[in-house]
């Protein structure tokens, strides 16, 4: 049985930030009513002339300065001519020869724990198409507008992830970028990142590269993983079989799980590209590139690498908590307010985590606040409340209990009567009560192997802590009943 | 390549313009002439020289991000032969 290796290139497109189109000022908000946001430029009507958006410009530096890009000092605007209706223009303004980010590099992790760096061959300013809609209207096809001259980012990578899950973490890893940069909202169920995935496989040990099969427009990370494992799957049977794989465009169909070919690669358009003659080459001059750098924001390998460090977190948690933007700013606003990094930690990705996800919230959609969180977490760790009185207030901020300010925590403790009872007599008392009332389970402690009583405890602990309606410190409980338990003995 | 009538008619209705037999043959010469200084073109050698992607020497003016275009579809739709619920209606494009 021969052993294959899988080759995997991307090419995602990367829908940018800004208020108004890439050479128009058109607004690019989504979802408004069909073509009310397609103007004469977008239209291509006679006569009309692109202008640049410098917010464009910038947040595609800004992206390349991320991967440590070369940034040229010149880059071109070229046209990509193919005939489609949703393209009035009958070109693609883009940039095929000069593009505005060079040769840069992506970081990802590994299941291993150790990371891998995937090369961008380069990174090009291109606006987006329209829409059409293929429902039946009498016959014909309808065409929305207001998607053209969308101002997009694609980013082209080298082909050097060798699985499904490398290029998905590759994915991910420009996902977190261009959301840690605020660049893009990066929402792929609304188009705001899509991806085509080239792949190709070979003999391991083989250095020249195998035909590559296109797979378009691939738009969630779980679909990214499917859609490369069925195409390899189906081009190792097919070779194995005596057959040859052939350069085409296949479409990857979510619901039926699988690849299906449109149309090959040699009878594909000719684009004649060529330089746009309505625009100029834009030239970036090395003050403004330099003042972009300063500003660019802590970016996921960074605050990675800091929560480790500084935080002392795990690789593991550090990870997670560096994700996302949103995730990590609330982690940090948490550990702000209690001053404890490992226990903002656990809090953020236990049981806050657990709440989102059975809710199905984002982060940024979480009913407690980072303040909130916070400030429960200082009472936990001042012993106002122990840890089981500490999950209870958190069901009750997450149902909105306590006034919604950053001390509704102390507002819900007070309420429910849950302060933790430290005062050594009090909790005697109740110890006492409990000892008296039991006295079948006090024989048997006594009579027990003094290695066995450690477990027979429990049960007096679990008694003290029904009749503090569990607001005793439990580590206290413990103390003295074994103290007093042994007293007996 | 000498061009030929049965190229200019191809174009035209590709492009879809009418030409009577007169403005073909004058289109014929005009375009005959366009490829010749083409072919002119084509002889220079340009070994070591950096192609030009703008006859100005001038650099892209850029313009700040802010939506200045209001909605003007009516106007717009007033000139598409067919449209539905604020959609351009073209011919069905099959995949």
């Amino acid at each position: 049985m021969m052993e294959w290796e899988t080759v995997i290139g991307l090419e995602v497109h990367v829908q940018l930030a800004t208020k108004s189109k890439i050479f128009s000022g058109a607004s690019t908000a989504f979802g408004a009513e069909p073509n009310t946001q397609a103007c004469a430029v977008d239209l291509g009507l006679p006569g009309v002339l692109p202008v640049l958006n410098e917010q464009a410009v910038a947040m595609a530096v800004q992206f390349g300065l991320a991967i440590h890009a070369e940034i040229p000092e010149v880059s071109v605007f070229d046209r990509k001519n193919y005939f489609y209706p949703d393209l009035p223009k009958g070109y693609q303004t883009s940039q095929m020869y000069h593009p505005i980010v060079g040769a840069g590099e992506v970081e990802i992790a590994l299941d291993d724990g150790g990371t891998k760096r995937i090369r961008v061959h380069h990174a090009h300013l291109e606006e987006d198409a329209g829409k059409s809609l293929h429902e039946d209207f009498h016959g014909m096809t309808g065409i929305d507008l207001n998607r053209a001259g969308t101002p997009l980012l694609e980013i082209v990578s080298e082909p050097d992830m060798r699985s499904a899950k490398e290029a998905a973490a590759y994915l991910k890893a420009i996902h977190s970028i261009v959301t840690y940069l605020g660049i893009s909202d990066g929402n792929m169920a609304e188009g705001s990142m899509r991806c085509d995935v080239n792949v190709s496989v070979r003999p391991k040990g083989q250095a020249e590269f195998g035909t590559r099969a296109e797979i378009k427009n691939v738009n969630s990370f779980r679909f990214v993983e499917r859609a490369i494992a069925y195409e390899v799957e189906r081009q190792i049977e097919l070779i194995e079989d005596g057959g040859r794989v052939v350069q085409e465009t296949r479409l990857y169909d979510p619901e039926r799980d699988e690849t299906r070919g449109m149309r090959t690669k040699e009878e594909a358009n000719d684009y004649r590209y060529f330089p746009c003659p309505d625009l100029l080459p834009v030239v970036l001059d090395q003050a403004y590139v330099d003042h972009l750098r300063d500003n660019l924001p802590e970016l996921p390998d960074e605050k990675r690498t800091r929560f480790q460090e500084a935080l002392g977190l795990s690789a593991y948690d550090a990870g997670v908590l560096s994700a996302s933007r949103a995730m990590a700013d609330y982690f940090e606003a948490v550990k702000d307010a209690c001053g404890d990094a490992k226990q903002a930690a656990n809090w953020v990705m236990g049981e806050l985590s657990g709440a989102l996800n059975r809710e199905g919230l984002a982060i940024e959609d979480s009913p407690v606040s980072a303040a909130q969180l916070g400030r429960l977490i200082a009472r936990v760790l001042d012993d106002t409340i122990n840890g089981k009185a500490a999950k209870q207030v958190f069901q009750a901020l997450w149902n909105g209990e306590g006034g919604g300010q950053a001390d509704a925590a102390d507002a819900v403790i007070e309420a429910k009567g849950l302060k933790q009872v430290t005062d050594t007599g009090a909790i005697e008392a109740m110890i006492d009560q409990v000892i008296a009332d039991s006295p079948a389970q006090v024989a048997q402690y006594r009579d027990a192997e003094p290695d066995k009583r450690g477990k027979m405890i429990g049960y007096f602990v679990g008694q003290v802590m029904k009749a503090s309606r569990g607001t005793a410190n439990p580590q206290q409980v413990n103390a003295l009943l074994k103290e007093k338990l042994d007293a007996l003995c | 390549m000498a061009l030929e009538q049965t190229h200019v008619q191809r174009a035209a209705h590709l492009a879809r313009l009418a030409l009577d037999d007169a403005d073909a043959d004058r289109y014929l010469d005009d375009l005959s002439n366009i490829l010749a200084m083409v072919d002119q073109l084509q002889g220079i050698d340009t070994t070591g020289v950096a192609p030009l992607a703008h006859p100005l020497d001038a650099t892209q003016r850029l313009r700040a991000d802010e939506v200045t275009e209001a909605d003007q579809r009516e106007t717009f739709q007033r000139c598409a032969p067919a449209v539905e619920n604020g959609l351009y209606l073209v011919p069905r494009v099959v995949e």
